[in-house]
Parts: C-alpha cells; structure tokens; sequence
C-alpha cells in the first residue's frame, strides 16, 4: 500500500467510525428498546473490531495473538455467567436474597 | 543485545518483536480487568431497573464529543505510526503531538463533565451506579493520563530518530484505550 493510499484508507475508517457513533447517538431518540441495545452495542462490538482490524493491524499480526485476546474474553464470559445467578437471581435451592432496608438516617441517598 | 539496542527490538522468538508482544500481553490482562468490572456493571445493570434513572443524568452530549476525540486521536496515532515506518520522523512527532493534544481535549471535558455531576450532588458515594461510573470512567482516564505520559516520552525519541518502532506500540495500546471507550460510552450515556 503506497503512503497516500494507506492514509486515505485510515482517514475512509475513521470516517466510517464517526458514521457509526452518529448512528449509535440517533438510535435510542427512537425509544424502542430493542432498537437502542442494537444501535449501542452491537456498533460498540462493529466499531471495537474495525479499530482492531484497520488501526492495529491484528487481522495481519500473528494468529496466537488473536487467540490470546479471545482467551481473554473468554475468561471474562465465564466469570459473567459465574457470578450472573447470584447477583441476578432472588432465591436458588439453599439460599435466598434477602433484602435490607437501611435506616433514611444512614443511607446514603439522604 | 546487539550494537547497543534494547532486546526487545532485535529478538523474535515467537514470530512478533518481544517488545510488541510484551504489549500484547498488558492489552490482554486489561481485558481481564476492564472486562471485569464492565460484566459487573452490566450484571447489576439488567438486575437494577431503577440504574436507567439515575443514568438519566450523566451528559450524553460530554460522552459523545468524548468519543469523537478519542476516535480522532486513534486516527492521528495510527498516521504516526506510518510515518515512522516511513522513516518520516518529524512527521511522526507532529501525529503524536495531535494525539496527545486528544488526550487532553478528553480529560478537560471529562474534567467539566465531573464537576457539573459533583456540583449536582452525584458523587462517587451516592449510590451503586455513580460508584460503577466513577469507578470505570476513572480507571479509564487513567488510561488516558498514562497513555499521554508515555506518548510524551517517545516523541522525545522520535525527535532524535531513535527507537521509531515504539510509536506502534505506544499506538497499540492507545487504540485499545479508545476500544474500552467504545463500550463505556454506550453503557454509561446511550442505555438510559
């Protein structure tokens, strides 16, 4: 890639990104719920791997190295679905989550 | 070590310099460390109707202009480090410079969004979700701190023609800060 050409297409990238975030912005003004989680995260996930492609070259870097982000990632996914029942469930078969109500005088909302 | 240079620029055990994959290692252990608390945020979030309340008030508009610096500082390091490739020194210096003038861009809005929440009473202790925010905002404009620091250091460097091939990895990690950027934005200021 000449130097010219090399640096239209990072500047035709970023102006795709820019596109995007334009897109990510208008989208929740819809007020549809699920309109808004796909113009927010699933741009998030567009935008991060065109970042990843275009700006720091991992699609021609080596291929352990991609295996390493993921391993990653894949750490982070099973600490999520590790830790989603107890923070997201109210009751499993030996526990159950118990409320507290805190004293106005102690909260820190007052 | 040969002729005098650091061994991370000559030795290449494994296919990719030491030095770049010394800073393939420190992306993916802040995978692991953005990744955790992003998946706790995300978790308490789903549980926590009333978290969409409370996000009402972070500035939308701050998060946006935020982004945008980011995104344009990502496109000003990656032309730096084209032009050390090319051996266009100066060149390089100047896009490094423009990036770091980015960083600080993001940390004076960031600065200005802060005191309006604080001023408004939104501190980092009132309650679950101004914590996850002051907390993930903050761990990330560290970030930017040390990624401007480090990008200061190397255009010294760069200046003289010395050790060019530290402004890709200075850029790797820059572009990775603005990745961690693209996911808090969406997750602080859009799900509201």
């Amino acid at each position: 890639m000449s130097s010219d050409v090399a640096s239209s297409h990072y500047i035709k990238i970023w102006g795709i990104l820019l596109g995007l975030l334009l897109v990510s912005i208008c989208g929740p003004m819809l007020e549809i719920k699920w309109i808004t989680l796909l113009t927010a995260f699933g741009i998030a996930v567009i935008k991060a791997l065109l970042v990843a492609k275009h700006f720091m070259h991992l699609s021609i870097e080596r291929r352990f190295v991609t295996y390493m982000l993921l391993a990653m990632l894949l750490l982070i996914f099973m600490f999520f679905f590790g830790i989603a029942v107890d923070i997201m469930m109210p009751r499993g078969h030996n526990w159950e989550k118990i409320h507290l109500d805190v004293p106005a005088s102690i909260s820190p909302h007052h | 070590m040969g002729h005098g240079q650091p061994i991370a620029t000559t030795r290449c055990a494994s296919g990719v310099a030491t030095g770049k994959l010394a800073v393939w290692w420190v992306l993916g252990s802040e995978i692991v460390i953005f990744g955790g608390l992003l998946a706790c945020y995300i978790l308490y979030r789903l549980f926590h109707d009333q978290w969409s309340v409370e996000a009402a008030h972070t500035n939308t508009l701050c998060g946006a202009i935020n982004t945008f610096v980011l995104l344009t500082s990502s496109l000003f390091i990656v032309l730096a480090h084209k032009a050390a490739e090319e051996g266009a020194h100066l060149k390089a210096v100047k896009f490094i410079y423009l990036t770091i003038a980015g960083a600080g861009c993001f940390l004076v809005i960031k600065a200005y969004e802060w005191s309006g929440e604080i001023t408004h009473g939104f501190t980092i202790t009132k309650s679950l979700f101004w914590s996850f925010y002051y907390t993930a905002a903050g761990l990330h404009a560290l970030h930017v701190i040390g990624g401007a620091v480090i990008m200061a250091i190397i255009a010294q460097d760069v200046k003289k023609k010395r050790h060019m091939h530290r402004v890709e990895l200075i850029g790797l990690y820059w572009h990775f800060v603005d990745i961690v950027w693209i996911f808090l934005f969406p997750l602080l200021y859009i799900a509201k």
